[in-house]
């Protein structure tokens, strides 16, 4: 298949899906059915955002779908108003209401997130069916169905499009998000929140911006459920139909973009199945379906515990990995002029300590890292070497002590504020996406260069930009010796091209200062010859790097001054030969001789 | 000479969706440490956690002339297999009495009194601290309970990941004492240790691992002498 | 609202929250140890109490079949996977423990079932009919799924509670059923008259909390399902088998549900999906003890029972509302607290 294939393959799609009312003598019960899965879809399309990529549960999805159909059976029915503009309301309720509970809730981290969802999710449909304004429990009648021009949408094989229509927008619209620099960060986010701020992404704000959506999508649903049925009651809203959703999420696939409609065709059309068979076999089929239908979900679990959509996949042929086109032009110049010059200082520890209950992990750690410098941190294991990184990078506050960068303090800033003074590092366990292509793991690093927001890359109106990050990152790719390897998921590279991969992600944040945690372990000997001689461009273009690594020849060689840490303290400090003597280090490192 | 306790033969191991550790083969004798010695990411844990299985593992292992590859962990146990490893991996919130009686666990329904007196008799310290909760104990307080939790299901072949990890330089030395006299009461030991010299220093037998491969193996001595070996991991003469 | 009423209250939330405790622990316990979160739990309590309560009436539950049928299920798994080492002495072992406790159960039940039956007989027969269930969904869905994630798990769950539901619809059918009180003495104390069944429910609530107190710090097997809590790792290391903690946690879970089932029957009129909300009690107990410390469950049961006794006097609309409104500031706290280790994996 060529590259051209996947949009035609797409659109074909698409056409097809979209002109089924045509074909003649299909049963008008199917598509009330593929009705029923496009409004699920909807729901579950956006929990795949939610929960598959982002890692948030909720359960409580089906309220926001009765918030939409709740506004415009209200606006309708007792206002008057006309469907069609009731969907910009319905749209900016769930949206609003998902705000406020996502700025709770969205916080919550782990389980605390679900049980949240839960609450919310039952007490929404509770509360519908409490008032007499809303119904009550019979809920609202007698709603307008959908027109255009004259023709109202009564049959099922009339609204069937417009639902359609929807659920391929916001396909399409979530896999524009993922495939962007917004995308990227909440892939990076569900890996590790710590990476994520590093880069200078916002965790907070991520999430509640993915919630959002979601619940704009689940109010869409229940918007489109109110003119389709022409009749709301709270039962539609609880929180059974808020796991189902879930349920359809998970089944299909929820790290998938189309894992949603899988899902909830998958589960429908299994309801239906059932609905039509086990009157035949049995007197009780109502209780039958429900045991059925929990079994065979459970069996389908145990065959696919990724959902359904990686098995689909594979039926058809794997497309053409989307190679995003190079920048036109030359790439974006580096801002390495302006650090050329005499030497200045960057970075100063002063005094930093910091304990972990009684124990002192650094403890009084003083050192200054200037411009076109390298220095080494070495120290046995557990000497809190990755400490000091995680309290300069801002991931880890100090319990004393000053940390001061390019002149000014740090010690008590966010890590988004310092990436984006100018400061990148690694991690000694990587921390990448393992399911994207090591080029979109690169441009992760130049998150803060961009300034696109998810609407535009919903809208695909910051491809420009997209394409100059892209650039970017190939070209930091290249330059680490990870060209052969690029497209590739990180997942399937050794350990330690996965740390090259770290390297070139700090080094797309265009650093001044860069936190190497070691770099080259896992390298084999030409690999770490061309790191070094990396390491050593990157310090003739002035900028300072502050270097952990445990293979001493590599450090040796490299380094223009050693700080050496033994339980926390520092031990020595000086130039390669300077330390290579030093009686205290060579037993703090290599052990006590006997 | 006596018969090999553990044996590999070219071991795989994978984890995820890489291969770490590529057609490794070894064996281990009782009354021997065996060191395996290399950088951070040589893939050392990975191939101790695969011994004991708790990463699949791909080649022939058997521990007394018995194919191990199916056996549970629990099986590895009870036939006299133990790890102690990097993380310690202690019951936190128990005391220490109660993470070593869980040790003999595979023995359940035996005394087990004798062999908690022959820990405490070998870290005196654990006696004292018997009724302490395990996750208020110093780093080598620890270090001393993960070997005794592991002493205490009679183990043949002891597996030690990084034992000297954050202790201080008189703990390693009593430590590595202590695994000097099992061996010499006839355990085999693996050790993987990236404090070289010591592990060196202590063992028989070694391996060098690099990038999941073992580069070079004989004995201790001869590993230690080894000019390459000098400049890559004891770099600092 | 005056001081009769208010004890009242107090007497009712706290019975209820007693429940709580109890399901909120068992969903600690089988989290820690198997990273499940047990919606099926609901069915467990639903079970118990239909059977409890259909047993006082001289039926036969078809629960006993249920219970034979998924351990049968089980035990053949069970033998699938020790196909090719078929020996006599563990054949006979692995049905054993598959099946004694259910064949044995479904005896009895025939043979001792009858409108005068003891009630303490018939809620032992109860708790019989509905332990297995728990091994025995354990195996069927949840071990294969070992490695799995917890949301795949979780969803797993739910599926298992549908099933059930469905299950129990089918043999329990729809309407109501209430079952007579273990006790039916009342107690004046003052301005406050306590039931009998009240205090049964303290008793047993307090008796099983002690009990379980002593089985998990007490026995060598008690410790090692505790330690598989606590490091799941380590627990593999010395050699407790992950799988035979999972199935325990799960057997005590269903015994401890079907028991509140039996001890509600008498106070609530029980339908066959009523199990579901008061589990989810017992899961907003469970998570506010952050799902690992028993104590913290405990006291949180508690206050959920009191928040719920208190709304449902004043606006009984808004029971539920209010009571799972009033986590979200506490869940918020909390997580406040945890966001800086959540990294940390």
């Amino acid at each position: 298949m060529t590259r051209l294939s996947n949009t035609t393959l797409a659109l074909t799609a698409a056409a097809v899906i979209l002109l089924a009312p045509l074909v003649p003598g299909v049963p008008a019960y199917l598509f009330d059915l593929f009705d029923n899965i496009g409004l699920a879809a909807l729901v579950a399309t956006g929990l795949v955002l939610l929960t598959g990529v982002g890692r948030l549960t909720s359960f409580g999805q089906a309220a926001f779908c009765g918030i939409g159909a709740y506004a415009t059976g209200l606006l309708t029915t007792k206002f008057g108003w006309s469907p069609w503009a009731t969907l910009p309301m319905a749209l900016v309720a769930s949206g609003l209401v998902s705000f406020v509970l996502g700025a709770f809730t969205a916080r919550l981290s782990g389980h605390f997130l679900p049980l949240g969802t839960i609450a919310w999710g039952l007490s929404l449909a509770l509360l519908l069916g409490s008032f007499a304004y809303t119904g009550a429990h019979s809920g609202i009648g007698a709603i307008p169905p959908l027109r255009i021009g004259t023709v109202a949408l009564l049959q099922p094989r009339q609204i069937y499009a417009v639902i359609w229509a929807c659920v391929l927008m916001a396909v399409g619209l979530c896999h524009n998000l993922l495939q962007s620099r917004f995308g990227r960060s909440v892939r990076l986010l569900r890996q590790s929140a710590m990476a994520a701020a590093a880069f200078g992404i916002h965790p907070a704000r991520v999430k509640l911006f993915i919630f959002v959506f979601a619940a704009m999508l689940a109010g869409l649903s229940g918007w489109l459920f109110a003119h389709d049925q022409r009749a709301i009651n709270p039962t539609s809203f609880g929180i059974d139909a808020g796991i189902r959703y879930l349920f359809m999420a998970v089944v299909g696939g929820g790290g998938y973009i189309w894992g949603g409609v899988a899902g909830a065709a998958f589960v429908l059309i299994l309801k239906d199945v059932l609905e039509q068979v086990l009157p035949l076999v049995s007197a009780n089929p109502t209780q039958i379906e429900e045991i059925c239908f929990g079994i065979i979900l459970v069996a389908l679990l145990q065959v696919a515990p990724d959902g359904l959509w990686p098995l689909l996949a594979r039926l058809r042929p794997a497309p053409a990995p989307e190679v995003p086109p190079l920048a036109p032009g030359p790439p974006p110049p580096l801002a390495a002029a302006t650090r050329s010059g005499a030497p200045v200082e960057m970075l100063r520890l002063v005094g930093l300590g910091r304990k972990f209950g009684g124990l002192s992990a650094v403890d009084n750690v003083d050192f200054a890292l200037r411009s076109g410098e390298i220095v080494g941190l070495i120290g046995p294991n557990g000497a809190g070497k990755s400490t000091t990184f995680n309290m300069i990078s801002g991931a880890l506050p100090p319990s004393s002590g000053e940390i001061w960068l390019k002149g000014q303090r740090i010690d008590r800033r966010k890590p988004q504020a310092i990436a984006g003074l100018g400061l990148a590092r690694t991690f000694q366990h990587v921390k990448l996406v393992p399911d994207m292509s090591v080029l979109e793991n690169v441009a992760l690093g130049g998150h803060l260069a961009g300034t696109a927001g998810p609407l535009h890359a919903m809208a695909r109106l910051e491809r420009r930009e997209e394409a100059a990050l892209l650039a970017e990152a190939r070209a930091q790719s290249l330059r680490v010796g990870l060209g052969g390897v690029i497209d590739k998921p990180v997942g399937t590279l050794a350990l330690g091209q996965q740390r090259l991969v770290e390297v070139a992600r700090a080094l797309c944040n265009n650093p001044d200062v860069l936190l190497l945690d070691e770099p080259a372990a896992g390298l084999r000997l030409f690999e770490k010859q061309a790191l070094a001689a990396l390491l050593r461009d990157l310090r003739a273009e002035g900028r300072a790097i502050l270097l952990v690594e445990h293979d001493m020849g590599f450090v040796m060689e490299l380094t223009d001054h050693i700080i050496v840490l033994e339980f926390g303290r520092k031990i020595a400090e000086g130039a390669p030969d300077v330390i290579r003597a030093s009686k205290d280090v060579i037993r703090a490192y290599l052990g006590a001789e006997a | 000479m006596s018969e090999p306790i553990l044996t590999l033969q070219n071991a795989s191991v994978s984890y995820g969706a890489v291969e770490a550790v590529h057609g490794v083969s070894l064996s281990v004798r009782p009354g021997e440490i065996f060191t395996v010695i290399g950088a951070n990411g040589a893939g050392k844990t990975t191939l101790l956690n695969a011994i004991m299985g708790l990463l699949p593992l791909r080649g022939t292992a058997t521990f007394q002339g018995r194919a191990i590859n199916d056996l549970s962990i629990e099986q590895r146990v009870a036939a006299g297999m133990a790890l102690v490893a990097e993380s310690r991996e202690l019951f936190g919130a128990m005391s220490v009495l109660d993470n070593l009686r869980l040790g003999a666990w595979t023995r359940r329904g035996h005394a087990d009194g004798d062999d908690l007196e022959a820990v405490f008799a070998r870290f005196p310290r654990l006696k004292e601290r018997r009724d302490q909760r395990a996750d208020t104990m110093s780093g080598g307080e620890r270090q001393m309970l993960a070997i005794g939790r592991a002493l205490m299901s009679r183990p043949k072949l002891l597996m030690l990941d990084e034992p000297s990890l954050g202790l201080a330089p008189r703990i390693v030395s009593d430590i590595f004492k202590v695994i000097d006299t099992l061996r010499l009461q006839g355990t085999a030991v693996l050790l993987i240790e990236q404090n070289a010299r010591a592990a060196l220093a202590a063992a028989q037998h070694a391996a060098v691992m690099e990038l999941g491969n073992f580069t070079s193996q004989g004995p201790a001595a001869v590993i230690a002498a080894d000019p390459g070996i000098i400049s890559s991991y004891l770099g600092l003469h | 609202m005056d001081l009769t009423i208010f004890l009242f209250l107090l007497q009712d939330g706290l019975t209820n929250g007693a429940i709580y405790a109890l399901l909120g622990l068992a969903l600690v316990l089988v989290f820690s140890v198997t990273r499940v979160i047990l919606i099926p739990q609901g069915e467990f309590v639903a079970f118990g109490g239909l059977a409890f309560a259909l047993l006082s009436t001289g039926k036969v539950p078809s629960l006993i079949y249920v219970s034979l049928g998924t351990s049968l299920a089980a035990l053949a798994l069970d033998l699938w996977h020790l196909r090719g080492s078929w020996q006599g002495a563990s054949l006979m072992r692995a049905v054993a423990w598959r099946m004694a406790l259910p064949v044995i159960t479904a005896l009895a039940t025939l043979a001792l079932a009858g409108p005068h039956t003891l009630l303490l007989i018939n809620a032992l027969l109860a708790l019989g009919m509905v332990a297995p269930l728990g091994p025995g969904i354990y195996r069927i869905a949840f071990e294969p799924l070992a490695e799995a994630s917890v949301l795949t798990l979780l969803i797993t769950a739910v599926g298992v509670h549908l099933a059930l539901e469905g299950l129990g619809l089918l043999i329990f059918g729809a309407e109501g059923f209430r079952a007579p009180p273990l006790s039916s003495a009342q107690i004046a104390a003052g301005p406050l008259t306590i039931s009998g069944q009240s205090v049964a429910i303290f008793a047993v609530t307090a008796l099983v909390m002690l009990a379980l107190w002593q089985v998990f710090s007490r026995t060598l097997t008690g410790k090692a399902l505790r330690a598989t809590a606590i490091n799941r790792t380590g627990a593999r290391l010395v050699g407790i088998s992950a799988t035979r903690a999972g199935a325990q946690a799960f057997g005590i879970a269903a015994a401890i549900g079907a028991l509140s089932g039996v001890l509600i029957a008498p106070v609530t009129t029980l339908y066959y999906d009523t199990g579901f909300i008061i589990g989810l009690k017992g899961f907003v107990a469970a998570i506010l003890g952050a799902l690992t410390s028993f104590p913290l469950t405990v006291l949180a049961a508690g206050a959920v029972g009191l928040a719920e006794s208190l709304t449902a006097f004043f606006a009984s609309d808004f029971k539920d509302i209010v009571v799972f409104s009033l986590i979200l500031p506490v869940l918020l706290l909390r997580s406040l607290r945890h966001a800086r280790a959540e990294d940390e994996e």
